[in-house]
């Protein structure tokens, strides 16, 4: 119960004005087409520079709780999900709004987000203490193999190649050892100037998430995109409650189904929305109203995408291993602070943890209060061109990575690894893993090292590496998510034929 | 092996640039001094490599399933954009002051992209108003609230 304590630091005039921020620029952000979650916590970094650790990830987390929940005003009103998370809010917040109950769905959407979040953000505040002081008894080979987890979970469940998913991760792991070796200061791969200090964790991030996008607005042309927004009617507060109450399975289903779902490092939002509504489905009497402007599929689907944002952070929080894209993104912004995920964020800046928590939990109401206020707002903002949101981010990408250390290099950084992702996004590689390599990449190679200087004094590499049960069993659980995704990828057929290939 | 088409090309050349760079990395992370430096790349580069060949061997036979490649209308209406793109991060941004590139950049990359007609002059109006509104939130922004010191060279 260490979090209550911790309550009135969110209510602090700078850390509350911050909360609201990111709240309603987030509710925007996340009903813009094309600005993804992650892309826009990334964008949001070098804003928290100036901030104290605590208030800066006040505004991260607010966002990114809000670009979530934000992206179903879009789907609703526009029939285009605002992230992948809201994929599943398309099939029934849509044709409801077509039939006039745009309001209802707005009102609905972002109630049953609070709900799902809130329970969510409960499940991070009593999992996280347990799990951070079970993580004392992990070793570096531990730690090493959880890295390597991290990578070769998101390589594989990410992406629709696990060949393809798995060497994402392996060039972000080669990208992270570029610079100067931490124990004997020998230069590697260092071929340009700017590259002398390491690839800098912002830059890239930003370069990763904002360039490909940027390059993707581009191929489109100069082409009309401008989607018809549904106009809404007023509709009473208290009936879309009482509604949440008549779905109450639907609600349920979704909110464990997202929490469960988020506690899977590399299983998304967008996962978590459309296996809760299919699961919302099958236990429903009137499945057949499904897709057809039903709020139960709403309910189901909104619930269960905020409900995933909290237990995404539990492994971040307890293990240092993000869990997904956005939650390696907040890791950058934890390290820019000096602190490190894990149990030294509890035991030596219990400050900074529960306060970020509680202003996610808090953030979850505000979010539930404003998105009903801002939807009308923010999609006439989803309707801006996709010329100048191209040139927007194009531009804060640009801003935002050289104010991380006034260096021309990072920016240099930035846009070639963003035009070399959007390249192999062509390809069928994922930016995914590639970030979590990244990031992980120092993890794994410091307990590596650490772990081969205990090994020589000792056993030797083997018996330290591959031997002892929590070893044995983390190497069981990547083997098994590279053979689970493989399984998948043969036997659904998830990539595209030739024909559409050659198409 | 079936014929050589251009996304089936686009493959070969892509996977075989990450074959490539594979290569290079074994090769440095294996060559390289003082040896207890490259241990973790060594074992890096050794799955990196596995994979990335086993990923051009496909191209090369055209079993590649996943990526749909880039067309050549989608190659015509990028190219102008990247290349102002490139133009502004690699020498402008410096060359002439954050703000002033950052000024050019956005205003051409608007018109070239803005689906508005090019004929009326309304649509240029608009285009300079948006130009002059974003630059001075980024002037707000970057130089005011967060007092980033940027390239300055021409003008502001």
């Amino acid at each position: 119960m260490e979090f209550i304590f911790y309550f009135g630091d969110v209510f602090t005039p700078v850390s509350f004005a911050l909360l609201l921020v990111g709240t309603i620029g987030g509710l925007i952000l996340g009903a813009t087409p094309g600005l993804s979650p992650t892309m826009a916590v990334a964008l949001l970094i070098p804003f928290t520079f100036q901030l104290e650790a605590a208030q800066g990830l006040i505004l991260l987390g607010a966002a990114y709780t809000s670009t979530v929940a934000g992206g179903a005003v879009s789907a609703i009103l526009l029939k285009i999900p605002g992230a992948p998370a809201n994929i599943a809010t398309t099939l029934d917040g849509h044709t409801m709004a077509q039939k006039g109950q745009g309001a209802k769905a707005l009102q609905l959407s972002f109630l049953s987000s609070a709900v799902g979040g809130i329970f969510g953000v409960l499940l991070l505040i009593f999992l996280t203490p347990v799990l951070a002081q079970w993580a004392l008894a992990f070793g570096p080979s531990h730690l090493f193999w959880l890295a390597i987890l991290g990578v070769t979970v998101i390589g594989s469940l990410d992406s629709r190649s696990v060949v393809k998913g798995l060497l994402s991760g392996c060039i972000g792991l080669w990208l992270a050892t570029i610079g100067f070796d931490d124990i004997m200061g020998a230069q590697r791969f260092i071929f340009h100037p700017s590259l002398g200090g390491g690839i800098n964790i912002i830059a890239a991030l930003i370069g990763l998430f904002a360039i490909p996008q940027v390059i993707t607005m581009f191929a489109r042309g100069r082409r009309n995109d401008a989607a018809e927004v549904i106009k809404v009617e007023k509709h009473p507060i208290g009936g879309a409650i009482r509604e949440l109450f008549r779905n109450n399975r639907a609600m349920g289903i979704g909110t464990v189904t997202g929490s469960i779902i988020g506690l899977i490092p590399g299983v998304g939002g967008q996962i978590a929305g459309l296996v809760a509504y299919d699961q919302s489905k099958k236990f429903s009497p009137q499945r057949d109203k499904f897709g057809t402007g039903h709020p139960e599929g709403l309910v189901a689907a909104e619930s269960a995408n905020n409900a995933m944002v909290g237990p995404s952070l539990v492994p971040l929080l307890t293990l240092s291993i993000p869990g997904s894209p956005t939650a390696a993104v907040l890791l950058g912004g934890l390290l820019i602070h000096g602190i490190f995920p894990g149990t030294d964020l509890f035991d030596n800046h219990p400050d900074v943890a529960w306060t970020f928590i509680n202003s996610m939990l808090i953030g979850q109401i505000l979010m539930c209060i404003f998105g009903l206020y801002v939807a009308g707002l923010a999609a006439r903002i989803a309707m801006v061109p996709q010329s100048v949101m191209a040139a927007v981010v194009l531009g804060l990408a640009v801003f935002g990575s050289y104010s991380v250390q006034s260096s021309m290099g990072d920016v240099y950084v930035m846009a070639s690894l963003g035009v070399m992702m959007y390249f192999l996004e062509r390809f069928g590689f994922s930016a995914a893993p590639l970030v979590l390599g990244l990031i992980l990449g120092p993890i794994a190679e410091s307990n590596f090292i650490q772990g081969s200087m205990i090994a020589n004094a000792t056993d030797g590499m083997a018996p330290y590496f591959l031997g002892g049960g929590l070893n044995i069993f983390l190497i069981a659980v990547v083997i098994a998510s590279i053979l689970y995704s493989g399984y998948l990828e043969l036997r659904s057929r998830r990539y595209t034929s030739k024909e559409e290939i050659m198409a | 092996m079936s014929d050589l088409t251009l996304p089936r090309l686009q493959h070969i050349i892509g996977s075989g640039t990450v074959a490539a760079v594979g290569i290079w990395v074994t090769y440095v992370s294996y060559t390289q001094q003082p040896s207890e430096a490259f241990l973790f790349p060594r074992l890096i580069a050794t799955v990196f490599v596995v994979l990335a060949a086993w990923t051009f061997f496909k191209a090369c036979m055209g079993w590649t399933k996943v990526g749909n490649g880039i067309s050549v209308a989608q190659m015509t209406n990028l190219a102008p954009g990247l290349v102002v793109a490139m133009v502004y991060i690699f020498w402008m941004a410096k060359g002439l002051g954050f703000y002033t590139a950052t000024t050019i950049a956005f205003f051409v990359l608007l018109s070239l992209y803005d689906p508005a007609p090019h004929r009326a002059l309304q649509s240029w109006l608009k285009r300079i108003i948006i130009t002059a509104c974003f630059i001075a939130v980024m002037y707000g922004l970057f130089a005011l609230l967060l007092k980033v010191f940027t390239p300055r060279e021409i003008m502001f």
